[in-house]
């Protein structure tokens, strides 16, 4: 099926089968290899990415449930050679150890900071509940997006 | 993870889906936000040869309201259903229990409809649309359909539609103002889904009577249910903490109560004594 999508401004077009899982378009298809592949089970949130602003697991998603959408991976945050502040306040804050789930932690914390741009450290939790550090580096991922909520401010 | 190859449609009307669905029959599923559906096939549980996307009816995904009660399309997100203005001021215990479902990301793709027809017994609308009475709107071959949702959830995974037939919509009441409700989880936390769950309708009258209680049970059993002896023994007394403790005893007396690794039988059935005290008090003391 032909399938015409919009990653990070740029427009891919594709013939593809309905079985292709959003997220091996984006990685095999639009060579974009920093949406991460983790549990495949909707669980652990390394592939998290925005489908038309929103936050979504792209390993459970068809491909051609997102033709005609507009998707952000964590290739689109850096704008004129600069990181997105939130990469920054994680950089910082040493909010990642391994850096596995990283990608997702920062998508995942970019929606929740357009929703709430001042979020409480609970609300930072229950926001990131959708992704899983096995580094269990929660902490510091908390005290990043605290950080990235300041330099937003 | 993949899942087997499939055909793909994108109907632009309920019509068309319908006679989509009754065209490829059983070797047919309706696809929604497919935050159940796509898990299942990509561990191959499920194998359909022909996938028929929803997401082209632009009628499925409205909140609108007619007469007394609100009808909620079936591709309406956990998350629009959570944030929508008019259901949180007309019916909170469904956006209580859309807040609890799995997590933010789960919660922006899965839809109502979806949840709905999966039927798992652990899913948080199941105990919500029973303590509302709820209806299910059907389409099918044949015409459409009202089911009570007493009547929808017949058993594990399995639900009242007929092959072929759409789940298109959910009516859930308008609540008079006075009404309280409440919803109260314990969530599985790998999953997110409830070991136990109720969700709880109180009115009362002036001298804090009880005039009317609902109260529905996710995550126990084979499914969601009512739990009416508890309900029976509340009607009509003070609801007062003492007598609603005294009532919420043995809900699981007449259900084949879950025993796995997650949760015993036993632990499951005093966690949903307590869960079902929990939601009936704060309804209580919701209710004006």
């Amino acid at each position: 099926m032909e399938i015409t999508l919009t990653i990070n401004d740029r427009t891919f077009k594709a013939d593809v089968e309905p079985r292709l899982l959003l997220v091996h378009f984006i990685r095999e298809n639009a060579c974009l290899t920093g949406t991460h592949i983790g549990c495949e089970t909707t669980t652990c949130g390394a592939c998290t990415i925005l489908l038309d602003g929103k936050a979504v697991k792209s390993c459970t998603l068809l491909a051609v449930q997102a033709r005609g959408k507009r998707l952000t991976t964590v290739e689109g945050l850096m704008k004129n050679g600069r990181l997105h502040p939130i990469q920054e306040a994680f950089w910082e804050e040493h909010g990642l150890q391994c850096g596995y789930c990283t990608p997702g932690m920062i998508m995942a914390a970019y929606h929740l900071l357009q929703e709430n741009p001042n979020p409480s450290d609970e609300q930072i939790r229950r926001g990131l509940e959708g992704n899983l550090c096995r580094c269990t580096g929660y902490q510091n991922i908390v005290k990043a997006i605290q950080s990235a909520a300041a330099k937003l401010a | 993870m993949i899942p087997e190859a499939f055909e793909y449609f994108a109907p632009s009307s309920i019509q068309e889906a319908i006679s989509l669905a009754r065209r490829y029959g059983g070797d047919a599923k309706f696809l929604s936000g497919g935050h159940s559906l796509l898990p299942m096939m990509k561990l191959r549980l499920a194998a359909p040869k022909y996938i028929i996307d929803l997401a082209g009816i632009g009628e499925l995904t409205q909140i609108s309201e007619e007469g007394d009660s609100l009808k909620i399309g079936a591709l309406v997100t956990h998350k629009a259903i959570e944030t929508s203005d008019e259901i949180q001021s007309r019916c909170r215990l469904l956006a209580e229990a859309a807040f609890e479902i799995g997590d933010p990301q789960v919660r922006s793709c899965g839809t109502i409809g979806g949840s709905v027809a999966h039927a798992d017994p652990a899913a948080d609308y199941p105990a919500a649309l029973l303590a509302l009475d709820a209806e299910v709107r059907i389409e099918g071959p044949s015409g459409g359909r009202s089911v009570r949702a007493s009547d929808f959830f017949v058993d594990l995974f399995t639900t009242a539609l007929q092959q072929g037939e759409l789940l298109v919509a959910i009516h859930v009441p308008v609540l008079a103002h006075n009404v309280g409700t409440a919803y109260k989880k314990l969530r599985q936390q790998a999953s997110g889904f409830a070991l136990v769950s109720a969700a709880a309708v109180v009115a009362k009258d002036e001298g804090g009577k009880c005039t009317h209680i609902a109260v529905g049970i996710s995550g126990v059993g084979p499914k969601a249910f009512r739990a009416s002896k508890v309900e029976e023994s509340l009607l009509g007394k003070t609801l007062t903490e003492k007598n609603i403790t005294n009532a919420s005893h043995h809900v699981t007396a007449s259900v084949d109560v879950q025993n796995d690794i997650h949760a015993s039988a036993e632990y499951r059935s005093a966690m949903a004594d307590l869960f079902a005290k929990n939601a009936i008090w704060v309804a209580a003391n919701r209710a004006e």
